[in-house]
């Protein structure tokens, strides 16, 4: 086992958006960091196992609950979050401070799933369906009559489930979106992709969230 | 697309919903929405599961396994 001390431990002190996904906001931390971060970053950047070993204990609880969130599978999630680290340990001597190092890993971690999706023929590139709608695979444009609207309180786990049975595709751009609060010219740049069919994914996924939901509010009020 | 708000129909106006909701903006003083119930009701339920969405995922710690994993990888030179 490690002669690192505690890497597998929380650090005590709180993190900006160390919790809770975009209800914290955008996704990373832009407060500066402390001298104490400072040092360990430096230190981890000049080859101190010990420093980085700390570093990844201030930021593993963030880095795989996003990874969690973007491919929604646990042995997924513990490899990615494994593969960002080790990316991180390969080229955190790159980082600069152009951004803060919380943002930067944000970053290598989203393009380590990313790439894992890409590799898994995941195509973000749909914007002619987005245009012209597949009935088979589109959520409707319909608008439901105003008893079967949602308003209110929405099931938790119902959710969940809805986000997780949304096409790859769709729930990248939700979770990115919605849930880690990045603006659609930063997923346009992420993904190599048109603002506009960030968007219009986006609303397609929200959309098939929607009916989701619907449908589970329909089987609840059969008698 | 129609820019003017007022004279927006029901598909332009969901078109532009994506940026619209989480925007900032006051929808409910939209023009198209006050004008539409259909879209009234779309807005407030995308609006609803967009709030919900911010509260799901909480953050989850990985297992130590993981840890373990990566040290042995940089020992090894991965």
């Amino acid at each position: 086992m490690s002669d690192v001390p505690t890497p597998t431990q929380s650090p005590q002190r709180s993190r900006a958006n160390g919790g809770g996904g975009a209800a914290a906001g955008k996704p990373a931390t832009t407060q500066p960091p402390n001298a104490a971060d400072a040092e360990m970053l430096a230190r981890a950047q000049a080859g101190d196992h010990q420093a980085f070993a700390q570093l990844y204990a201030l930021h593993k609880r963030r880095i795989y609950s996003l990874c969690l969130r973007m491919v929604g599978n646990v042995a997924e999630a513990e490899d990615l979050t494994q593969e960002a680290f080790l990316q991180l340990h390969r080229k955190i001597a790159t980082f600069r401070g152009d951004s803060a190092f919380s943002t930067w890993l944000h970053r290598l971690a989203i393009n380590v799933v990313l790439m894992q999706l890409r590799k898994k023929g995941l195509s973000l590139i749909s914007l002619d369906e987005a245009m012209e709608p597949n009935p088979e695979e589109g959520p409707s444009r319909s608008f439901g009559a105003p008893d079967l609207t949602l308003t209110g309180t929405i099931d938790r786990l119902v959710l969940e489930h809805a986000i997780a049975d949304l096409p790859a595709g769709y729930r990248l751009i939700f979770i990115l979106h919605d849930v880690e609060g990045f603006e659609h010219n930063e997923i346009a740049s992420m993904l190599d992709c048109s603002i506009g069919n960030s968007k219009s994914q986006l609303h397609k996924a929200r959309l098939k969230l929607r009916d989701a939901l619907r449908a589970q509010n329909r089987l609840e009020a059969r008698p | 697309m129609n820019d003017d708000f007022s004279k927006m129909s029901c598909v332009e106006f969901q078109d532009r919903m994506a940026e619209l909701i989480g925007s900032g903006e006051d929808l409910t003083a939209h023009p198209h929405v006050k004008d539409c119930a259909d879209c009234r009701a779309l807005l407030a339920d995308l609006q609803t599961i967009a709030e919900a969405a911010r509260q799901l995922f909480p953050s989850v710690e990985p297992p130590d396994e993981v840890w373990e994993h990566i040290e042995s990888a940089i020992k090894r030179g991965d």
